[in-house]
């Protein structure tokens, strides 16, 4: 399964090749993938269904880390939606992007690669692989829906579908961490064969919960989802319709056989997912955008779908599954009929299109197709699903728990309501006459474009005619819930389950939707006196924007721009954090002499001195001179101590601090208390108060440093375990300098770490000195060719 | 320089060029002739000192860090005798990007971290061999030399690096500075 999802990152990675040649084959060899995938899937339908099939590769076994798969029934539904979808809709695009269309190409590459990535996400069986995924498609969002950041919807759109789904993901990785660690296992089989139990795993559930409800707009976080429709059709129909958007509700989907009973895994479900489908069906009863229709539809149907995944009740998860492979099979081709529309029309406003029913007939006929799936229309998928869906909710309110019961299945049946109401609403924008609107002539849409529309929308019917198919597939996921009495175990999706109060909310929910879209005036009416100034779409600016408010204000107090400030703040800290431990732990060492080398006292001597007249000094350059001289007394002292290596490192450093520091002097003033360089003796001296703080700051700050030198030094209790071993063992790494041994030898790990370090430093110090040249010059000039290669050397 | 005028005082150590410096030379003030004839001689001097700083790390002191930081105090000696002119042989112009530089230093030592695992040990172990040269003795050949090469290229880069930022960025600013304020 690993092998499957590395060929789709793989091929993703070497189509732009292709697609220089050719925009199409591009897609077209993109479709090879995701169709090879439904095929395998489809291979291993026994295993699948019966036991599941299970892969794991360890890639740290230090670490106990390893990327678990197992493909089981729910894995094989979103690999039809992830695959046979995905297939339809790269060749689909394959004609939607026009032969020589920039956008082709990213297009082609990005969606192959999040084809890859959602696979993996849909068959991971480990959390931690789960999340590699998860976080993968949400940035394959984030670049198809900011394509080439040109247009500023695009841009706004992409960041907030990032920053909305990142934070889920990051709060999910959070939640995960935390169920993991009290289950033992990270794996998803095991974790819900033995639910872990404990705040820490409430803890992490909820933490979960939010990852799921942010990757599947469930209120309050849905209005990403709407604004991502920005992004070209065949993305939208994709991502934010099939698959990406079910992530949320198919991770409720693995872990609901051992949550389900808890309060805190299902409350949160029911409640936004309702909301979440009454909001959604509402909002898009008044889109006159299809596509922002459609979307709206989407977040209904996504709330509908989290309320049956999160029941943990057995219908409810047939009803789940199917309404999972429905939802893909309708949507997907509704979003196909609106970029065709789009495309030979020019527009998708339900204002400007008029006639289209007579003018693209066959069109028509597919969208009728699949809305009726969406709307429950007997003989379509749709249909079967929320007959289940009805009799699992209506069941519980009847015999075991009539409050949540009833009120899930009046709340199913009033967002029923909405959902046919908004798809009448969207064959009628779409299609039909429109009175004093002008009939509009469409050009022939290509084959390409309709045949992946029909294949979708018809598959969605044959289904729907043949329950048992579904029925298969659903009921072996609907076994991990037990059936709690015989009306449960024997439930199966059929057609007719004679005169029954499902029946009846399905027939209620058809005419009462369709005298909605009827009186959609006086709706709409409705909708206006209802406004309100409550949004979900206001509140996430208000969030963000006060978010980059308290930045910019936590910058302002903290990064004051005064190099004494910072050095106080330093200082201060070493001070009060090792200085108390030193105060109340420390002790004076017994044997510690105070000269144990004649030679010391000279060099003591100059470094004293040298530090004393630095404080007196006015001219820079001879400060620079002084701390030079410190240094190179302190390296004298190192070759007294007899350390010639740390002597040698010393006095080249020195050195080069020396020519650094003039090279800087070169554009300072030649005094410190002047700052223009004209007025060296006007009084711009520092107030004496603050003088005075300054060096009483820097003279406990040294004497701390001394204090804690020696008595850091001798406070050892443990013989040095590692030195006499490394002094035995140089020889063996091919030195006799152990001091070389142990750089590039037994701490080598450490002189990597330390040369990166440097290198980050140098870079940014270029930066600095380079990159801010054009800002300090007031030319707008950064970024442009000339800057770019100033910076880069 | 066919005529042999006789030069002024105050003119006696500005250098002709060609015995030291081939080629033309823009700036005819603000050298030395000492710096140059010294740098020109220590340049390579120093190089070697640098290499063999490097590799006598093993047994004395030296090593990679203070081999690189010597190199590139050569650097550093070049650019204060002929700045980073174009005409003038000495000054301090770079074949290499310094960026690249630290760079390939860093990529050095870390695929000689990593190149153990081919081979199944840790990351990061390390092979001696030791071979006879006539005249010469035993010689071993650690494998971890290159780390220390992957040092002494990073350090070198990271020099360069500090001249271009703050040696010729400092001055073509001061430059531009001294222009903005004659200018109109």
């Amino acid at each position: 399964m690993l092998a499957l999802v590395v060929a789709h990152l793989v091929v993703a990675a070497l189509l732009p090749l292709v697609s220089r040649r050719s925009r199409r084959a591009a897609f077209g060899i993109a479709a090879v993938l995701p169709a090879a995938t439904l095929v395998w899937g489809f291979a291993h339908l026994g295993a699948a269904l019966g036991p599941g099939l299970e892969e794991t590769v360890t890639w740290s076994s230090a670490l106990d880390l390893e990327l678990g798969f197992r493909l089981d029934a729910l894995g094989l539904v979103m690999i039809v939606l992830v695959g046979g979808l995905g297939a339809l809709i790269l060749a689909y695009s394959a004609w939607y992007f026009g032969k020589d269309s920039r956008d082709a190409p990213r297009n082609s590459a990005l969606l192959l690669a999040f084809a890859g990535a959602m696979l993996g996400l849909v068959l991971a069986d480990d959390l931690l692989t789960l999340y590699v995924f998860w976080e993968l498609t949400s940035i394959a969002s984030f670049l198809l829906v900011g394509q080439g950041g040109l247009h500023r919807a695009n841009r706004r759109a992409a960041v907030q579908a990032l920053l909305v789904t990142v934070l889920g993901g990051l709060a999910m990785l959070l939640g995960i961490v935390f169920v993991g660690e009290s289950a033992g296992t990270y794996r998803i089989s095991e974790i819900v064969a033995a639910p872990p139990v404990g705040g820490l795993a409430a803890t992490g559930i909820a933490l979960i919960l939010v990852g799921a409800l942010t990757k599947s707009a469930q209120a309050p976080f849905h209005p990403w989802l709407p604004a991502a429709m920005a992004a070209p059709t065949p993305v939208s129909a994709y991502l934010h319709a099939a698959s990406m958007v079910k992530a949320g509700v198919v991770l409720v989907g693995r872990l609901s056989p051992g949550f389900a009973d808890r309060a805190e895994w299902w409350v949160p479900i029911a409640v936004l997912g309702l909301v979440t489908m009454l909001i959604g069906g509402w909002r898009a009863l008044h889109e006159t955008d299809l596509k922002r229709l459609l979307a709206f539809g989407t977040v209904s149907q996504l709330g509908f779908l989290m309320v049956l995944f999160g029941s943990g009740d057995r219908i409810g998860e047939v009803a789940a599954l199917t309404m999972l492979l429905a939802h893909g099979l309708f949507k997907a081709p509704l979003f196909m009929v609106v970029g065709i529309v789009d495309k030979v029309t020019g527009t998708r406003e339900v204002g400007a299109l008029s006639g289209l029913r007579r003018g693209l007939p066959g069109l028509a006929v597919a969208a009728v197709l699949a809305a009726a799936s969406m709307a429950g229309v007997p003989f379509l998928l749709g249909f079967l699903g929320k007959e289940a869906a009805f009799e699992a909710f209506v069941h519980q309110g009847l015999y075991y728990d009539p409050a949540r019961g009833w009120v899930l299945a009046l709340g199913l049946l009033t967002g029923s309501v909405l959902t046919v109401a908004y798809s009448a609403r969207f064959l009628w924008g779409a299609f039909a006459d429109k009175p004093g609107v002008e009939p509009v002539d469409p050009k022939r849409p290509a084959r390409g474009l309709l045949v992946p529309t029909w294949t979708a929308a018809v598959a969605g019917l044959v289904l729907g005619c043949v329950p048992p198919l579904v029925n298969a597939l659903a009921q072996p996921y609907a076994d991990a819930y037990p059936a709690t009495d015989a009306t449960e175990a024997d439930y199966h999706l059929a057609l007719w389950h004679g005169f029954s109060l499902p029946l009846l909310f399905s027939v209620v929910a058809l005419a009462v939707g369709l005298a909605l879209h009827v009186g959609r005036d006086r709706i709409t009416g409705l909708h206006r006196t209802l406004a309100h100034p409550l949004s979900a779409q206001r509140g996430y600016e208000v969030v963000v924007a006060g978010l980059e408010r308290a930045a910019t204000q936590v910058t302002g107090r903290v990064q004051v721009g005064s190099l004494p400030v910072y050095l106080g703040v330093l200082l201060c800290t070493v001070l009060v954090l090792p200085g108390i431990a030193l105060l109340t732990g420390g002790a004076w060492p017994r044997d510690q002499s105070l000269v144990s080398s004649l030679l010391q006292l000279p060099l003591g001597l100059i470094v004293v001195v040298a530090a004393l007249a630095l404080t007196r000094v006015r001219r820079r350059f001879t400060a620079v001179l002084l701390v030079g001289a410190i240094g190179y007394g302190i390296g004298g002292l190192f070759v007294v101590d007899g350390a010639p290596d740390l002597a040698l490192a010393q006095f080249l450093v020195e050195t080069l601090t020396l020519v650094a520091f003039v090279f800087v002097l070169r554009r300072l003033p030649a005094h410190f208390d002047s700052d223009g360089g004209t007025d060296t003796a006007s009084g711009n001296r520092p107030r004496r108060g603050v003088e005075m703080r300054k060096a009483v700051l820097a003279t406990v700050a040294g004497v701390f440093v001394a204090v804690a030198g020696v008595v850091l030094s001798g406070a050892r209790q443990q013989p040095p375990a590692a030195s006499g071993e490394f002094v035995a063992r140089a020889p063996e790494a091919g030195a006799d300098n152990v001091i070389a041994a142990i750089l590039v030898d037994f701490r080598a790990l450490d002189t990597v770490g330390e040369i990166t370090v440097l290198l980050i430093a140098a870079a940014g110090t270029a930066s600095l000195v380079l990159a801010t040249r054009f800002d300090r010059r007031r030319k707008a000039g950064g970024g442009t060719p000339e800057h770019e290669k100033e910076v880069l050397g | 320089m066919s005529t042999r005028e006789p030069v002024p005082f105050t003119q006696w150590d500005e250098p002709e060029g060609e015995w030291t410096l081939p080629g033309a030379c823009p700036v005819r003030s603000n050298r030395t002739l000492m710096l140059e004839a010294a740098a020109r001689f220590l340049f390579p001097t120093v190089l070697v000192f640098s290499v063999y700083l490097l590799i006598v790390g093993h047994y004395a002191p030296g090593g990679g860090f203070p081999g690189g930081l010597v190199a590139g105090l050569a650097f550093v000696l070049r650019y204060i005798a002929g700045g980073e002119s174009e005409g003038a042989e000495i000054g301090s112009r770079f074949v290499v990007r310094p960026p690249v530089l630290m760079g390939l230093g860093l990529l050095v030592a870390v695929v000689s971290a990593l190149a153990p695992v081919a081979f199944g040990a840790p990351v990061l172990a390390s092979a001696k061999v030791t071979f006879e040269i006539p005249l010469v003795g035993t010689v071993d050949l650690v494998s971890s030399l290159v780390i220390d090469i992957g040092v002494y290229l990073l350090i070198i880069g990271v020099v360069l690096d500090l001249l271009r930022s703050l040696g010729s960025g400092i001055e073509r600013d001061a430059r531009e500075a001294a222009g903005e304020e004659a200018g109109p």
